[in-house]
C-alpha cells in the first residue's frame, strides 16, 4: 500500500512526489513516457522568482536569462516591459528536458519510487482507498494508494474520470506549435510577443531566446477562432516577420485556458498542474503554478496521512492553498482573456499606441491597466472592478 | 454512413491536444502513439479543429 501514487512526471507530479516523500510518505511516481521531459511541450519561459522559490538555480537547466519583454501590436507598435512586470514568462528560459528530469530525480532522492514507461490506465475507489491500474511494457498490475494525485497534464483522464473536471471546450484550450530555430539574429535578452487576430486568432506568437542565436519560435491559437491549423499560422508568421533560421526541433501541445476551477479534489484524489487547468489564461504559462500546486498537494497529502483522513472535505485544504496562491489570478486573467478576445486588431493597435514609448519599468501591471482604462474608458470600463 | 476521426501518424506529434477536447473519451495517447476508438468516436470534429499539426481528419465509414 502506497500513501500516494502520482500519475505524470511533469513539473507538477514530480514536485508533488518530492514534497510528499520529503514529508515521510511512501510514494510512487509513474510516467507513461520512456524519458521524463521529452518530448517537450513548452516554450520554457518562467519568472526568476517562481523558479527560485523552490530550487537553487543550476546553470545546467537554464538556457537563457532575459531582462525584459517586447510586445508587438498588429501594426508593429512596440511596448517594452521590464522583467519585474512582464509576468511569468520572463526571467529564465529553461531547458525543460533537463529541468523536468532534475525534479523527478529530486523526488527519487527524497525517497519516491519512480517508474517510467508506466501508464495509469484506470483507477477505482474501494473501501476508502484507490486501486490504481498500471501498465508497463505490456505487463498490467494494480497498486493500492491512500491518495491518487493526477498530474497527467492537459490530456488528463484522471480528473474527468473522477468527475472533478469536464472536457475542455474549443474556447478553453490553446492549440500550440513551436519550432526551435538556430542561426537567428535576435537580441537574446528579451522575450517577444506578437498579438493580433490575423497572426494568432485568440492567442499570440512568441520568440523566446535559448542562447547561441537559437530561440523557441511558436504560436498558440484558440481553435474556436482559428481557421487554419496552428502550424499553418506559425509558418505564416515566420514568413511575415522574415525570420530566417534553421528548424531543429518541432514541438506541439495544448494549454488549458479555462481559468479557476471550483475544486481540484474529490475523495482520495487531488489534481495538480495542467490536469487541474492551472495554466494562466492570458500567458499560457503553467510551470510556476504546476510547481506551487504540486508542492501544496504534497504537503496536504502528508497532513491527510497523519490524520488518516482522505475525504474530499479534508483535501479541500489543498484547494484553499492553491486558490490563495494563484487561484485569484487565474480567475482575473480569464476575465482579461475574454476581454482580449473581443478586441479587433485596430483596438489592440490603439491600446498599444497609448502606452508605447512610456517608461514602463516603474509601473506595475495594475498601474498599466489602470492607465489604459483611463485612456479608453468605453473599451475597458468593465475591467475597472478587477484592477482599480 | 458515419464520420470518424482518423490520425495520420506521420504528422502526429503526440501532444495530447485532441485527447483534452474529445467529449466522449474516444482517443488516448498510448505509449508512443495516438489511438482513436472507432466505437466511441461520434465524428464531432472537435479534435480535428484542435490538432496543432493538422494530423486528424474525418473520414466516412460504413
Ligand atoms: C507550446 C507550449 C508552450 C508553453 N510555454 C510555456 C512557457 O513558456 N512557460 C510556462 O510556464 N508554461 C508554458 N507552457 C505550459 C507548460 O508546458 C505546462 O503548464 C506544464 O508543462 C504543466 O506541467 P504539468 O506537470 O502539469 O504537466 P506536463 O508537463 O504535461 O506533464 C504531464 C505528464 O503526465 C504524463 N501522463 C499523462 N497521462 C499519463 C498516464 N495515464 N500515466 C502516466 N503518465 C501520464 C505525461 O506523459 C506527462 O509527462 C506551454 C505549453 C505549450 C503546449
Ligand atoms: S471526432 Fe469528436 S468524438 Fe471523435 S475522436 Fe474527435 S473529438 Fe472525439
Ligand atoms: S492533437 Fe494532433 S498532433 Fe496532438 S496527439 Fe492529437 S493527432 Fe497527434
Amino acid at each position: 500500500m502506497y500513501d500516494v501514487v502520482v500519475v505524470g512526471a511533469g513539473p507538477a507530479g514530480s514536485m508533488a512526489a518530492k514534497t510528499a516523500a520529503e514529508n515521510g510518505l511512501k510514494v510512487l511516481l509513474v510516467e507513461k513516457r520512456q524519458e521524463i521531459g521529452t518530448p517537450v511541450r513548452c516554450a520554457e519561459g518562467i519568472s526568476r522568482e517562481n523558479v527560485e522559490r523552490f530550487f537553487e538555480v543550476d546553470k545546467k537547466w537554464i538556457a537563457a536569462e532575459v531582462t525584459g519583454a517586447k510586445i508587438y501590436a498588429p501594426d508593429k507598435t512596440e511596448v517594452v516591459m521590464s522583467e519585474e512586470m512582464a509576468g511569468n514568462e520572463v526571467g529564465y528560459v529553461l531547458e525543460r528536458k533537463i529541468f523536468d528530469r532534475f525534479i523527478a530525480r529530486e523526488a527519487a532522492k527524497a525517497g519516491a519510487e519512480v517508474y517510467v514507461k508506466t501508464a495509469c490506465t484506470d483507477f477505482e475507489r474501494r473501501n476508502g482507498f484507490v486501486r490504481v491500474k498500471l501498465r508497463r511494457m505490456g505487463e498490467e498490475w494494480d497498486v493500492e494508494a491512500r491518495i491518487l494525485i493526477g498530474a497527467d497534464g492537459v490530456e488528463s483522464k484522471i480528473g474527468r474520470k473522477a468527475g472533478i473536471i469536464k472536457t475542455l471546450k474549443m474556447n478553453d484550450i490553446e492549440s500550440c506549435v513551436q519550432y526551435l530555430m538556430t542561426g537567428l539574429d535576435i537580441d537574446q535578452s528579451y522575450t517577444y510577443f506578437y498579438l493580433g487576430r490575423e497572426v494568432a486568432p485568440g492567442g499570440y506568437a512568441w520568440i523566446f531566446p535559448k542562447g547561441n542565436s537559437s530561440a523557441n519560435v511558436g504560436i498558440g491559437v484558440l481553435p474556436k477562432m482559428a481557421e487554419k491549423t496552428a502550424r499553418e499560422y506559425l509558418d505564416a508568421f515566420i514568413e511575415r516577420e522574415g525570420i530566417e533560421g534553421k528548424v531543429v526541433e518541432v514541438v506541439a501541445g495544448a494549454v488549458p485556458v479555462y481559468g479557476e476551477i471550483e475544486t481540484a479534489v474529490s475523495d482520495n484524489i487531488m489534481l495538480v498542474g495542467d490536469a487541474a487547468f492551472h495554466a494562466d489564461p492570458i500567458t499560457g504559462g503553467g510551470i510556476a503554478n504546476a510547481l506551487a500546486g504540486g508542492y501544496y498537494a504534497g504537503k496536504v497529502a502528508a497532513e491527510a496521512v497523519k490524520k488518516g483522513d482522505f475525504s474530499a472535505g479534508f483535501l479541500r485544504k489543498y484547494d484553499e492553498l492553491w486558490k490563495d496562491d494563484f487561484g485569484k489570478k487565474l480567475k482575473r486573467n480569464k476575465k482579461l482573456q475574454l476581454k482580449f478576445l473581443e478586441m479587433d486588431d485596430a483596438t489592440i493597435n490603439k491600446l498599444a499606441a497609448s502606452i508605447s514609448g512610456k517608461n514602463l519599468s516603474e509601473m506595475s501591471i495594475r498601474a498599466i491597466v489602470t492607465e489604459l482604462i483611463k485612456a479608453h474608458p468605453r473599451l475597458l470600463w468593465d475591467l475597472k472592478s478587477i484592477f482599480i | 454512413m458515419a464520420r470518424k476521426a482518423t490520425v495520420n501518424r506521420r504528422k502526429c506529434a503526440y501532444c495530447g491536444a485532441c485527447v483534452a477536447v474529445c467529449p466522449v473519451d474516444a482517443n488516448e495517447l498510448v505509449e508512443t502513439y495516438l489511438e482513436i476508438y472507432d466505437d466511441r468516436c461520434n465524428g464531432c470534429g472537435i479534435c480535428v479543429r484542435t490538432c496543432p499539426m493538422g494530423a486528424l481528419v474525418l473520414v466516412e465509414v460504413n
